[in-house]
């Protein structure tokens, strides 16, 4: 199969998987954004998406899309590394032109997948996997936020609790800004290098397409910062009263 | 102003291919900053030979950066420290009184050590056995102006087919991929008519050579580009990706 046997093959999955996972990460930003307007709103989008079937079987394609990206991910660094031979360089210099985060793509995946799990602690825990074993007979199924317990569709409460309770709160703002941080260094590289791979690229399209991808990034990360900041400055403010 | 200096070279030492390899350092002085690199070398080389050492081997031939045969890894550098040259076009007075040069040989898996700082670079060779060729059956020639090609497509062939085969694109890659050898030489020829006939073929046959002669997998950082001696771009990393995955997908 050349999808796994040739280098190019294996490049192509790393970049469809990560663009379904852009994706997938644009949505998720624009549905948090809600949570700023009306968190009535952002609740009503939970409801809409627990533990219905579509939901789910997205929820399935989804962490697909996570593990082949990882796997794969693994899989070409093992590669990677044994292509150097056996000994390798004693000094290695900096290159211009060469961005920092192009050769530092596994730590960046790393550390977002590494804040991906608390994440999926933090909310989808009490949410879908709360609602699943509602549904599979585990009626009192319960993970609480700080001491409270909130419904599973009452997203918006979760949210203002992680974020706002005085000093932990704030401790989970700077670390979803680090989070938010990484994940924009590795898209701004990733979002370019999945289109060279796929081929759309040449001498003009070269600086364009780095600009799209930089583009992307700053949207990405920073529908979801903005939802933070905000809580941020909201718990700030009610620690300052 | 070229002035002289002292300096100290540390260099690779390995006996043979199955030898276990180290760094051994040495001390040259008064060296001409006008001198090259290589020149350098011969000295600390002919200074070897003097105290009955053996003396370092490297590769080099035409030394005016056309042959791809020089091969040093300088300070972290392919072809050393400044752009778009080989090592051979590589000056002292690119180096400081008192200064430690590093001279490592090419690391790849593909690119075996035969002894010091040369290197087994068949591997490419192999790769241009694969494909990198033109099928035609000889008769007499054609006119020059029998088949009209775009200005724009012969130029960027052109820049493609600069390419000397050295190594360095491979040497410099973190991930020890060959792809911007082989992308420049599917591209100087997919690029013209003459070429484009066989292209599907011949970019699946040679990215199946590179892969199996142990290269690593692109990650697009372009490091190769940087360290080009021949500035060879990036955008023909693009154009095999595509010729490959078309020719995949027509499959």
């Amino acid at each position: 199969m050349w999808l796994k046997d040739s280098s190019i093959g294996r490049k192509l999955v790393m970049s469809i998987s990560g663009l379904g996972l852009v994706f997938f990460l644009l949505f998720h930003g624009c549905m948090n954004l809600a949570l700023v307007f009306s968190e009535e709103a952002y609740n009503w989008i939970c409801s809409v998406l627990g533990a219905n079937w579509y939901a789910l079987v997205a929820t399935l394609g989804l962490g697909a899309l996570v593990l082949i990206h990882f796997l794969y991910a693994i899989y070409l660094t093992i590669q990677n590394r044994m292509a150097r031979g056996k000994d390798r360089y004693a000094v290695t210099a900096k290159r211009e032109g060469v961005e920092w985060e192009s050769e530092n793509m596994l730590v960046l995946g790393f550390v977002v997948i590494g804040f991906i799990v608390l994440h999926l602690a933090n909310f989808w825990f009490k949410m879908q996997f709360t609602e699943i074993m509602h549904m599979c007979g585990a009626e009192d199924f319960a993970v609480a936020t700080f001491g409270t317990v909130y419904a599973p569709t009452d997203g918006a409460g979760m949210v203002k609790a992680l974020f706002t309770t005085p000093i932990w709160g704030q401790v989970y703002c700077v670390l979803y800004l680090v989070w938010l941080t990484a994940l924009w260094f590795h898209l701004r590289h990733g979002v370019w290098s999945a289109l060279h791979t796929m081929g759309f690229n040449n001498l003009v399209w070269m600086k364009r397409v780095k600009v799209i991808s930089a583009v992307v990034a700053t949207l990405v990360a920073g529908l979801f910062a903005i939802v933070v900041l905000y809580y941020l400055g909201y718990g700030i403010g009610m620690l300052c009263v | 102003m070229d002035n002289y200096i002292d300096i100290k070279v540390r260099v690779w030492r390995q006996a043979g291919p199955k030898a276990e390899g180290h760094f051994e350092t040495y001390e040259l002085k008064h060296i001409f900053q006008g001198a090259s690199f290589l020149e350098m070398i011969d000295i600390l080389n002919e200074q070897l030979i003097s105290e009955h050492k053996d003396p370092i081997a490297f590769d080099h031939d035409c030394r005016e950066g056309i042959c791809g045969m020089c091969s040093m890894y300088v300070n972290g550098h392919p072809h050393g420290p400044d752009s778009a040259i080989t090592t051979c076009q590589l000056h002292m007075r690119k180096f400081k009184d008192g200064e430690t040069i590093t001279i490592e040989p090419w690391r790849s898996r593909a690119f075996p050590v035969i002894k010091d700082l040369m290197v087994d670079r068949e591997a490419y060779d192999k790769i241009m056995q694969a494909g990198g060729f033109v099928s035609v059956n000889t008769g007499g020639v054609p006119d020059a102006n029998a088949i009209p090609i775009p200005k724009a497509h012969a130029d960027e062939a052109m820049d493609a087919a600069s390419c000397i085969g050295c190594g360095a694109c491979a040497a410099a890659c973190k991930n020890g991929s060959a792809m911007l050898f082989v992308s420049a030489k599917v591209s100087q020829l997919a690029l013209l008519p003459q070429g484009k006939v066989e292209a599907a073929a011949r970019a699946k046959a040679m990215v199946a050579k590179m892969d199996e002669l142990g290269f690593g997998n692109c990650t697009n950082t372009g490091a190769c580009a940087a360290e080009c001696p021949k500035q060879v771009s990036l955008a023909n990393i693009a154009r095999l990706n595509r010729e490959f995955l078309c020719a995949k997908l027509k499959d």
